[in-house]
């Protein structure tokens, strides 16, 4: 690894520790903007109560103090203090529970995306042309201009409720294929389309013919000298997949009734949980954001001869 | 020396006059002259899929438009409810091209009734109406949000590239964070609570009638989609800053304001167009998202993804009340995505990765 290596690596730290500060920021301030306050809305408070319960929370004191308090609880415990609405409960267990679920379902769902999408990439390439190729490709444009939520809910409609071979709620024996299918099927489709083109990229490149001329075989020349080039674009994908698979487990989760952070995210809008959706808002974001570090330190150290401004 | 090795050419008199007709018609350009714009109409006529792509969304639109025009049912009317008369159930959920009892003794009486053609709602709403005017409000959100994102993105991207220096600097760190953040999170919670920041002061103002939830989303939008679209036209204004033409003009005196504006700008043209095509299906794509989460607009104003979403309730008997907007969605998603691809390919080439 030259300096030059290393110094892109710092550069995107340091980018990275700035943009999850940026989200806690916002995060903060915009939860603090809302007109009334978390009290409003439930049932009538009395002024003592009121003041009680605002006192309970720390929402008393200057708005400068509580960010700086909070920022701090998040940075150095991950505490985002406990949730109004789930008595009791700490905002990080109930993010931390959720996890287990959508962790779960999106690691699968990344997994069969990844092997189903090099798989039908590579064949279309090598049949460029042919009707295999085509018809992967008009399947994949399809599903790449299919919203989440519209899949999700066809797929529940004929699985689940027409043919009634699967469960519809996700907590129930069975219950997250349907789900984990929903997600797979947009990055599938995409690294499908990646992973062609830049497969034929790499088979009209000078050290493929120079192969095919020395006389390796056919099998040798995809495996060997082929597929691995041409996964590189691939790489690139992980950190957007990723921000796919848990912006699409939001409504997905809703669909189909899993317990996971996604559920628990809109929930805790619907209801004001305000502590809950800014613990969960950042806990995503965080995710994305590392994850989007990984890929592109992962593509840099892949191919040194790529430039990265 | 000798005549074979002379520079010098036997002229004759003769090879001064003027050119005869005949002469000058040889000299005529058989091939009416192209321009960029024109050269690039023709590429993507050519273009099938682009073409059929865009056909389907101009009917789209049209009917989005017109079709409510002349409808008799509206979005919102629930055709049940008469003032002053209890609520007629036989209106709710209707099949498609089924009737409710006081329109079938209508039509047996003689009189016209128009069907409903993808039935009623459980609220005796036309679904049709509905379904039109949900598309009339995702098309059009996808359109002004593509608007508003091409405004900033063009403003701030065209003045970091023409000024550079620490100007350009600080404007592409704004850049890198932004565009960094997780969008949809950052779409949802802003949206979520911009929604409730605007509902009571919009009350009683022109915008009321849009929706604070519709606000909100172009807020959103102008707020953090611009920076891919000034990302890609601050580059093409680092390179087409170097050109002779812009050092000609600058010689004459020409300010930065009217540089841009004349000179750089008209040459990204193809730039803008290509991208701000692709922005909108994934405005509208966002705008479904969020409506399907219950952020977008407000009822009763349908849009395809809030139409959707209430659709999961009563999916086991009126599944078609799922399946037509999503195939709506799609193929307006689909089809302006493949029309954009074509104008790529049509009027920049070098674009196409």
């Amino acid at each position: 690894m030259n300096t030059k290596t290393l110094m892109y690596i710092v550069k995107r730290l340091i980018l990275a520790a700035v943009t999850v500060w940026v989200v806690i920021t916002v995060t903060f301030f915009v939860m603090h903007a809302v007109p009334g306050g978390p009290f409003i809305g439930e049932k009538a408070v009395t002024e003592t109560v009121r003041k009680a319960m605002e006192a309970k929370y720390g929402l008393d004191k200057p708005l400068m103090t509580q960010y700086f308090t909070y920022l701090g609880d998040v940075i150095t415990r991950f505490d985002f203090g406990p949730s109004l609405k789930s008595r009791g409960r700490q905002v990080i267990d109930i993010i931390a529970d959720g996890m287990k679920t959508s962790v779960k379902l999106g690691l699968i769902a990344a997994f069969i995306a990844l092997i189903v999408g090099i798989v039908l990439g590579s064949v279309a390439a090598l049949r460029r042309n042919r009707i295999i190729d085509r018809v992967i490709m008009v399947i994949t444009t399809a599903f790449v201009s299919m919203p989440s939520f519209i899949m999700g809910s066809l797929l529940l409609a004929l699985f689940a409720v027409k043919l009634k071979i699967l469960p519809a709620n996700g907590a129930a024996q069975g219950g997250l294929i349907l789900p984990i299918i929903t997600l797979s099927l947009y990055p599938m489709a995409y690294i499908t389309r990646l992973t062609r083109s830049s497969m034929l990229d790499v088979l009209g490149q000078d050290y493929i013919r120079t192969a095919k001329a020395k006389g390796v075989s056919r099998m040798r020349i995809i495996f060997g000298h082929a597929l691995k080039n041409s996964l590189i674009p691939v790489i690139t994908y992980f950190g957007p997949m990723l921000a796919y698979i848990v912006t699409g487990s939001l409504v997905v989760e809703q669909i189909f009734a899993v317990p996971g952070i996604g559920r628990a995210f809109v929930n805790s809008i619907t209801g004001r949980d305000y502590p809950l959706i800014m613990g969960t808002t950042i806990v995503l974001a965080i995710l994305i954001v590392v994850m989007n570090l990984i890929g592109d330190i992962l593509y840099k150290v892949a191919d040194p001869r790529i430039t990265l401004e | 020396m000798s005549k074979a090795f002379s520079v010098q050419q036997d002229l004759k008199p003769e090879d001064f006059l003027p050119a005869t007709e005949e002469e000058k018609e040889y000299m005529v350009q058989m091939r009416p002259s192209s321009t960029f714009f024109k050269d690039g109409v023709k590429r993507l006529l050519k273009n099938r899929v682009a073409t059929v792509s865009m056909i389907v969304i101009l009917l789209i639109t049209l009917a989005a438009i017109f079709v409510p025009m002349f409808w008799p049912y509206s979005y919102e009317q629930m055709l049940g409810s008469v003032p002053g008369k209890p609520m007629d159930a036989s209106y709710q959920n209707l099949k498609p091209f089924e009737y409710s009892r006081t329109e079938q003794k209508k039509i047996d009486a003689g009189e016209h009734v128009t069907p409903h053609v993808f039935g009623t709602d459980s609220a005796g709403r036309d679904y049709f109406i509905r379904i039109i005017y949900g598309t009339r409000i995702s098309l059009a959100v996808g359109f002004f949000a593509s608007i508003i994102v091409l405004i900033i993105g063009m403003t701030i991207g065209s003045i970091a590239g023409y000024c550079g220096g620490k100007v350009d600097l600080v404007i592409m760190r704004i850049v890198d964070i932004i565009y960094s953040l997780p969008d949809m999170l950052m779409v949802i919670l802003l949206s979520s609570v911009l929604k409730m920041t605007l509902a009571d002061k919009l009350d009683g103002t022109v915008l009321a009638r849009i929706g604070s939830n519709i606000i909100s989303l172009f807020i959103v939008f102008g707020l953090l989609y611009w920076v891919s679209m000034s990302r890609l036209i601050r580059g093409q204004i680092l390179s087409l800053r170097e050109q002779e033409y812009v050092l000609a003009a600058e010689a004459t005196g020409a300010k930065g304001r009217w540089i841009i504006l004349k000179h750089l700008i008209p040459n990204c043209f193809s730039v803008i167009i290509i991208s701000t095509a692709l922005q909108i299906p994934s405005a509208i794509f966002t705008e479904s998202y969020l409506s399907f989460l219950g952020l977008g607009v407000n009822a009763p104003m349908p849009s395809l993804g809030s139409l959707a979403s209430d659709a999961l309730n009563g999916i086991s008997s009126y599944t078609y009340r799922l399946v037509i907007p999503a195939i709506v969605i799609s193929l307006i998603v689909l089809s302006l995505n493949l029309f954009g691809d074509g104008l790529r390919d049509a009027f920049d080439p070098k674009l196409n990765a």
